[in-house]
C-alpha cells in the first residue's frame, strides 16, 4: 500500500520548509518532494512603491543575505535610471558583497552543516547543532563564529550596521571607505586565511570518510548557471550569464542579465510555494539546473587569485568537466571563502575606495530595470517595472534557492531511495535526507520572498491521508 | 498688554495676555510634547498630544490653543496624560501604514521620536492597514499618503508663510487626505512654486525629496523660522 512519509519542518536551515516522501506498496521510496511552505508577498506589496526606496524594503526579505537583495535592487534602479555609476562606487559595492558571501558561507559551513560531517550522522541529534560542535572542538566552533564576523565587520564598515544596511542606492552608494574602515579589515586578513585553510583540510577529511555520501547526495548531471566575466574569470557582481552542462560544456555564454527570461523559465507546483525555473531550450523538467557555489565553480576557469585558483583546480578534479555531486557545495563555499578574502586584500590596496565621487543623479529614464548579482547562494535577479513618476507596476524577484528547486527535489528523493526501506526510518537517516537539502544552504526567506529556529515533525500517512505514525522531536 | 500670573508645573510664571500655554511653559523651560505644532504658523490643536491638566477644568486641554488665564494651575506631566499621549500615539500609528526600517525618515521623524519617548513598544490596536497610494509625480517632491498623520503644516506654511495655496485637505475624518488645488496630481498643479516648505515642515516622511531613501530625510525647519521672522520683524524691509 503506498504510504507517504512527511519531515516537517526541516531543520538547520533559513526558513520554513517540509519533505514528503511517498512510499509504493512494497515500502520501497517511490520520489519525494520538497515543500517551502511561506508565503511572503514582496513581489505584491511593493507596487506602488517608487524604485528609490526598493534596496531598503528587499533588502527587509532577509537577515543573513540582505546585502545580496540591496546590490541586486540597487542595480536594477541604476538602471531604470540608465546611469553608469561611479567606478567607486561598483568596487565598494563588489567589496561588500565579498564580505557578504564570507559571512554566509561561514555561517552555513560551520554553523549549520559542518555538525552532521564533523561530528557524525548518528550522533545524538540534541548534540548534533553548533553548540555540539562548540563542546567537541572549541577551537574551530570559535575560529568558525569569528571567520563569520569578518565578513558581517566588512558589511558594518561600508554600510554602518551588519544587517539591513540602506548603503547601496540607485545610482551608488551612500558612503566610502575610511582610512580607519581600511585598517581594520585589513587587521583581520591572517585570521580568516587560516581559518579557510584550516576549514578546507578538514572537510578534505572528511570527504574521505564520505564517499558514499559525496556519491549519493545529489549526485546527478544537470545544467549549472551563474555569472562569469567575459574572459571566463569567477565573478560575483557583474559578468554576464553562463550555462554550462554536466560535462563541461558551455551552452549558452555571455547573457545579458536582463534578458534572463529569454532563457529561463518558471513552471509553478502546487504543493510548493517555490517556483520551479528551468532552462528553457530544453524545457521542464530536462532544463534543470543548478546555482551557486557549484555551479560558479563550475563555469568559471579561474578564481582571478592565485590561492583559490589553486584550489578550484583541485577541486574539478573532482567531476569529469564538472563536478556533479552536490555534497561538494561544502568545498566549493571554502573555495568562495578563500577567494573572497583573497579579493578583498586586493581590493583594500586600490585607492579609488576611499573616493567621494559615489553617486549618479538621474530620474527614470527607462521604464524596466533588471538588477542581477550573485547571491552566497547563486544568480539573484531583481526585475522591476515602473510608471513615468518611478513607482513600481510589476516586481518580479528570482532567488537562487527558487533556481535550486527542482535539483533540492531530486537529491531529496535520490538520498531517500538510497537510505529509506519500509515505514520504519532511523532518525539519523531522517538527517542525511536533510542534509540533501542544507547542501544547498536553501534561504527559504528568501525565495519565498521567514526565520526562526524550528523543531522537527515526522508524519507516516497512509494512502487514505491517514497519519499512521508521528514523531515529534525539538 | 498685561502680564499673567500662572502656575505650570509647580513653576510660577508670568506670560503676555493673549500668549498660550504651551508659549509659557516654553518660556519658563518646561518641556511639552507636540506634533502638529510648527513654529511659525497658527495652531490648530488637531494632534491632541499637548493636552495639559488645568485645575478646576475637568476635561484635557490642548496647551497651544488655551491662553493663558491669571492665576491658572497647569500640569504638564501626570499618569493620565502619558496614557493619553501614548494612545493618541498609539492610534496615529494603527490608523496609516508606518514602516519605520524602510522610511525615508526613519531616524529623523517626529512621530517616531516621540514614540520612543513615550515607551510605545507596541500598538494595542489593530492596525487599519489602509490603500494609500503615492503622488510622485512632482519633478522635485514626492507624497506617501501611507505615511501622512494630518497635522496639516504641510498646507498651514503653503498658505501662511509662501502663499501659495496648492496644499489643501479634502474628505472627512480619518478618510481626510491632503490634496494639491483642486485634487490633482501634484506635479499637474497650477499654483505650487515647488518651494519645498511643506516637505520641510512635514514631521513624518509622508513628504520626501524624489530619490530618498532609507532615512535620508533630513530637514531643516531654521529655513521657515528665517523667513517668519525676516516677514514679521521687517528684516527685509529697507
Amino acid at each position: 500500500m503506498a504510504k507517504r512519509i512527511i519531515i516537517d519542518p526541516v531543520t538547520r536551515i533559513e526558513g520554513h520548509a517540509k519533505i514528503s516522501i511517498f512510499l509504493d506498496e512494497a515500502g520501497q521510496v517511490a520520489d519525494a518532494e520538497f515543500h517551502v511552505v511561506e508565503f511572503r508577498g514582496f513581489e505584491k506589496f511593493c507596487e506602488g512603491r517608487p524604485y528609490s526606496e526598493m534596496p531598503g524594503i528587499t533588502s527587509r526579505i532577509c537577515g543573513i543575505c540582505p546585502v545580496s537583495h540591496l546590490l541586486a535592487s540597487a542595480k536594477a534602479g541604476d538602471a531604470i535610471m540608465a546611469v553608469a555609476i561611479p567606478p567607486a562606487a561598483d568596487k565598494l559595492r563588489r567589496l561588500m558583497n565579498l564580505g557578504q558571501i564570507i559571512q554566509s558561507h561561514a555561517l552555513s559551513f560551520f554553523h549549520l552543516s559542518a555538525p552532521d560531517f564533523i561530528l557524525g550522522w548518528d550522533v545524538p541529534q540534541s548534540r548534533r547543532n553548533v553548540f555540539g560542535l562548540i563542546a567537541a572542538d572549541p577551537e574551530l566552533a570559535r575560529a568558525g563564529i569569528r571567520l563569520r564576523q569578518f565578513g558581517q565587520e566588512i558589511i558594518e564598515v561600508l554600510g554602518g550596521r551588519k544587517i539591513h544596511p540602506a548603503w547601496a542606492v540607485p545610482g551608488g552608494v551612500r558612503s566610502a571607505l575610511t582610512e580607519e574602515g581600511r585598517e581594520r579589515i585589513r587587521q583581520r586578513l591572517p585570521e580568516a586565511y587560516a581559518t579557510t585553510e584550516v576549514a578546507l583540510g578538514l572537510f578534505m577529511k572528511a570527504l574521505e570518510s564520505h564517499k558514499q555520501e559525496a556519491l549519493i547526495f545529489g549526485n546527478f548531471p544537470s545544467l549549472f548557471m551563474g555569472l562569469v566575466s567575459p574572459d571566463g574569470t569567477w565573478e560575483h557582481h557583474g559578468g554576464k550569464l553562463r550555462f554550462t552542462d554536466s560535462t563541461g560544456n558551455v551552452i549558452a555564454d555571455q547573457i545579458e542579465p536582463s534578458q534572463y527570461r529569454e532563457h529561463i523559465s518558471e513552471s509553478v507546483q502546487g504543493s510548493s510555494y517555490l517556483k520551479s525555473p528551468y532552462f528553457k531550450a530544453l524545457g521542464f523538467p530536462s532544463g534543470i539546473y543548478r546555482v551557486g557555489p557549484l555551479a560558479r565553480l563550475n563555469i568559471c576557469e579561474r578564481m582571478g587569485v592565485p590561492r583559490a585558483t589553486a584550489q578550484l583546480r583541485a577541486f574539478k578534479q573532482m567531476g569529469r568537466g564538472a563536478v556533479t555531486s552536490s555534497f561538494l557545495y561544502h568545498q566549493a563555499r571554502l573555495v568562495e571563502i578563500l577567494a573572497s578574502i583573497e579579493h578583498v586584500e586586493r581590493a583594500l590596496e586600490d585607492p579609488d575606495l576611499l573616493s567621494e565621487d559615489l553617486r549618479a543623479d538621474a530620474g527614470v529614464n527607462s521604464l524596466r530595470g533588471v538588477g542581477a548579482s550573485e547571491a552566497p547562494r547563486g544568480t539573484l535577479f531583481h526585475d522591476y517595472t515602473v510608471d513615468r513618476a518611478g513607482l513600481l507596476t510589476k516586481v518580479n524577484l528570482v532567488v537562487a534557492t527558487g533556481h535550486n528547486n527542482l535539483a533540492m527535489n531530486r537529491t531529496v528523493a535520490q538520498i531517500a531511495r538510497h537510505y529509506v526501506q519500509g515505514e520504519d526510518i532511523p532518525e539519523p537517516v531522517l538527517n542525511r535526507i536533510e542534509h540533501g537539502i542544507r547542501c544547498y544552504d536553501p534561504c527559504l526567506s528568501c525565495s519565498t520572498h521567514a526565520s526562526g529556529q524550528m523543531p522537527m515533525r515526522i508524519r507516516l500517512i497512509g494512502p487514505g491521508g491517514e497519519v499512521r505514525r508521528e514523531v515529534v522531536r525539538g | 498688554m498685561a502680564a499673567k500670573t500662572l502656575t505650570i508645573d509647580g513653576k510660577e510664571v508670568s506670560a503676555q495676555e493673549g500668549a498660550t500655554i504651551l508659549d509659557a511653559a516654553s518660556d519658563a523651560g518646561i518641556k511639552i510634547p507636540t506634533l502638529c505644532h510648527l513654529e511659525g504658523v497658527y495652531d490648530i490643536g488637531s494632534c491632541r498630544l499637548c493636552l495639559v491638566e488645568v485645575t478646576g477644568v475637568a476635561k484635557l486641554l490642548p496647551s497651544c490653543t488655551t491662553h493663558v488665564s491669571e492665576g491658572m494651575d497647569v500640569h504638564t506631566d501626570s499618569e493620565r496624560l502619558r496614557k493619553y499621549r501614548r494612545m493618541t500615539l498609539e492610534l496615529l500609528f494603527a490608523e496609516r501604514n508606518h514602516v519605520c526600517s524602510v522610511c525615508v525618515s526613519n531616524n529623523n521623524c517626529e512621530l517616531q521620536a516621540l514614540a520612543w519617548q513615550h515607551g510605545m513598544d507596541h500598538v494595542r490596536y489593530d492596525y487599519c492597514f489602509p490603500k494609500w497610494g503615492m503622488d510622485a509625480t512632482h519633478p522635485l517632491f514626492g507624497m506617501d499618503h501611507n505615511r501622512c498623520i494630518l497635522c496639516t503644516r504641510c498646507v498651514r506654511v503653503c498658505w501662511h508663510i509662501e502663499g501659495a495655496g496648492t496644499k489643501n485637505v479634502a474628505g472627512r475624518g480619518a478618510k481626510s487626505t491632503i490634496i494639491d488645488d483642486l485634487h490633482q496630481p501634484w506635479g499637474e498643479s497650477d499654483t505650487c512654486t515647488s518651494c519645498g516648505k511643506c516637505v520641510i515642515a512635514c514631521p513624518t516622511g509622508a513628504l520626501f525629496s524624489r530619490g530618498s531613501t532609507v532615512g535620508e530625510m533630513v530637514r531643516d525647519r531654521s529655513t521657515l523660522e528665517f523667513i517668519v521672522n525676516a516677514r514679521e520683524k521687517k528684516q527685509w524691509i529697507v
